[in-house]
């Protein structure tokens, strides 16, 4: 069409049908959740070369380094015998895997919730439509796991290419990894809904809740090797958690079953607090 | 389409809207006229159901927003004070990418996304990303965003804010022929040109509360003169010469840096303060416009 000729309306080229006919309301809120993980995924994608590369280049540095660079002084120092008899390389494998799954979950709620209310404030076109609060959460959730899903996967193909984990504990492994990044990311999200400005609050994050949970969550060391007024941190964290659950899996390591209940519960207890959380202060943010 | 009475909002101990009526018609462009703060923002939020009332009724299509937002939000087209597009996406991506939200088909949406590219004139901008484009052309793309549902109603905040005056014309163009095809047009504004060539029927809003209901046409008859005649003297002799020629036309006005009489011959009038030997610095005959009435009701202007 030229510049010169008037525009025309749409309708000249179909019949405008008019929201009424158009529109399937029990439809569009029936699959609401989803069209929020799909317009997530279709962002995702913007980015999935440097989520690829950091999903592969996060486990080959960590485990050259630290597994099998810090794991050859430990070994060949008789630490196995304080690791439930296994290499370090095993006993950190676990730890790896869900810390990988909640930095993955980590970012894929945090972000969208500076982006949904500060940013770009696509939740409030979110919200001008069929979808609500809830809706949101729960796609930006589901899509937080896709993403996760991936970087699970391709840490425990490179884990198995390291021989730090069997095959056949790959699965339940996958498991416990995902549902202790879902626990951390629920209530994630839920807290960065209280940001209002956009003021260095993942600096804050890093230093003050990632890092120390890194380091006290007996990721690199068991947890009872820690003077026990600073257990507390593991106690608390997902991180522990997720991989005491991955380490029983992996090796079985010694543990009451009822521990290993405890854990699921556990996380499935943040999980289920983060998300109601998590609505609630959506649903609060977007109706102000 | 739209029922409001005694439509209160009231945010802690403030009172944005307090207590309106008003009633809007299908196919009618109805306005909601105000300075900055009147209220009008919260009664758009409260009508596009995403923002609870906090007393009085409010029916949209039959439906209360309190309890049934997202059957209503389907119905609607929404174009907000401040854009919210994708800025990662592309143009053609920002409205697939809200189609799919009204749960809308991806082969129906494949066609109307190009139909609305054309319509809002960004055809050729379709693979920028949304970032990348300028203010006028961001705002045509969130109104062409408002329309993939095919509305029954549309909502305009502050359409044409921030726009040079090209991309404005260009915007009511669009919006008149959205009217001419029956869609029902909710806008706010502070431009009282805006409000003259959109609405067919306004309220004027100040303070919460709504101060007149009217064509354009009626209410310029009901609160203003024909004409009006602005004389400037200089700021410090204005209110000075305001009173020695305070007996010509219905009424006068002193704004701080002129004066408006509000006359049915305005040029009559000027001629007048000439005989009085008085010499305005500038002078200037003019039909009355909402501004007038605004500041009638008020006692304010609306753009301060």
């Amino acid at each position: 069409m030229s510049t010169t000729t008037p525009v025309e309306m749409p309708v000249h080229k179909s019949q405008w049908q008019g929201s009424k006919k158009l529109v399937n309301v029990s439809r569009a809120r029936n699959f609401a959740w989803l069209h929020v993980t799909e317009a997530r995924l279709r962002n995702m994608m913007k980015w999935w070369g440097s989520i690829a590369a950091f999903g592969l280049g996060n486990p080959v540095l960590y485990l050259f380094s630290v597994g099998i660079g810090i794991g050859a002084l430990v070994d060949a120092n008789g630490g196995s015998t304080q690791l439930g008899g296994v290499s370090y390389l095993t006993f950190l494998a676990p730890a790896l895997l869900t810390s990988a799954a909640i930095q993955a979950y980590q970012d894929e709620t945090s972000f969208p919730v500076m982006e949904g209310f500060l940013w770009d404030k696509n939740f409030f076109a979110m919200n001008s439509t069929p979808i609500n609060a809830r809706d949101i959460v729960n796609g930006v959730m589901a899509s937080a796991m896709v993403r996760t899903l991936v970087t699970v996967a391709i840490y425990e193909g490179v884990l198995l290419a390291f021989g730090a984990i069997t095959f056949d504990v790959a699965l339940p492994m996958f498991f416990s990894a995902i549902l202790a990044g879902a626990a951390f990311g629920a209530v994630m999200m839920a807290v960065t809904t209280f940001v209002k400005e956009d003021d260095g609050f993942f600096a804050i994050v890093g230093r003050f809740v990632i890092a120390p949970m890194m380091m006290f969550s007996g990721t690199f060391y068991p947890l009872e090797s820690m003077p026990s007024y600073l257990q507390w941190v593991g106690w608390i964290s997902p991180l522990w958690h997720g991989t005491d659950l991955g380490r029983t899996i992996s090796y079985g390591s010694p543990q009451q079953p009822w521990v290993t209940m405890f854990h699921w519960v556990y996380l499935t207890i943040w999980l289920a607090a983060g998300l109601a959380f998590a609505y609630r202060q959506v649903a609060k943010r977007l109706s102000a | 389409m739209i029922i409001a009475r005694g439509l209160t909002k009231v945010y802690g101990d403030f009172t944005a809207v307090d207590g309106i009526d008003f009633e809007v018609r299908k196919g009618e462009a109805f306005g909601l006229l105000g300075p900055n703060g009147a209220g009008k923002s919260t009664t758009m939020k409260m009508i596009a159901s995403v923002s609870k009332r906090t007393g009085g009724e409010l029916t949209i299509l039959g439906l209360d927003p309190n309890k049934r937002g997202p059957e209503i939000r389907a119905h609607l087209g929404v174009v907000p004070q401040q854009d919210n597009l994708d800025r990662e996406l592309k143009v053609h991506e920002n409205l697939f990418s809200y189609g799919r939200f009204f749960g809308l088909s991806r082969k129906f949406l494949k066609n109307k996304v190009e139909e609305l590219l054309e319509f809002a004139q960004l055809t050729e901008k379709r693979n920028s990303k949304a970032e990348e484009l300028s203010g006028g052309m961001k705002r045509r793309l969130t109104i062409a965003r408002g329309l993939v549902n095919e509305p029954e109603i549309l909502m305009l905040d502050e359409p044409t804010t921030g726009l040079d005056p090209q991309a404005r014309h260009i915007l009511w163009d669009r919006l008149f022929r959205l009217k001419e095809q029956g869609v029902t047009l909710v806008i706010t504004t502070h431009y009282m040109d805006e409000a003259e060539q959109l609405c067919d029927r306004l309220i004027v809003m100040d303070k919460g509360k709504i101060m007149a209901e009217g064509s354009p046409a009626d209410l310029i008859k009901r609160y203003a003169s024909k004409e009006v005649l602005e004389v400037r003297f200089g700021s410090s002799k204005n209110q000075e010469v305001a009173e020695q020629i305070s007996h010509l036309g219905h009424r006068t006005e002193v704004l701080p840096d002129r004066i408006l009489i509000y006359s049915e011959n305005g040029e009559e009038d000027l001629q007048a303060i000439l005989k009085m030997g008085l010499e305005p610095v500038t002078s200037l005959v003019r039909r009355s416009s909402l501004e007038d009435v605004f500041l009638r009701l008020t006692g304010r202007t609306l753009v301060e």
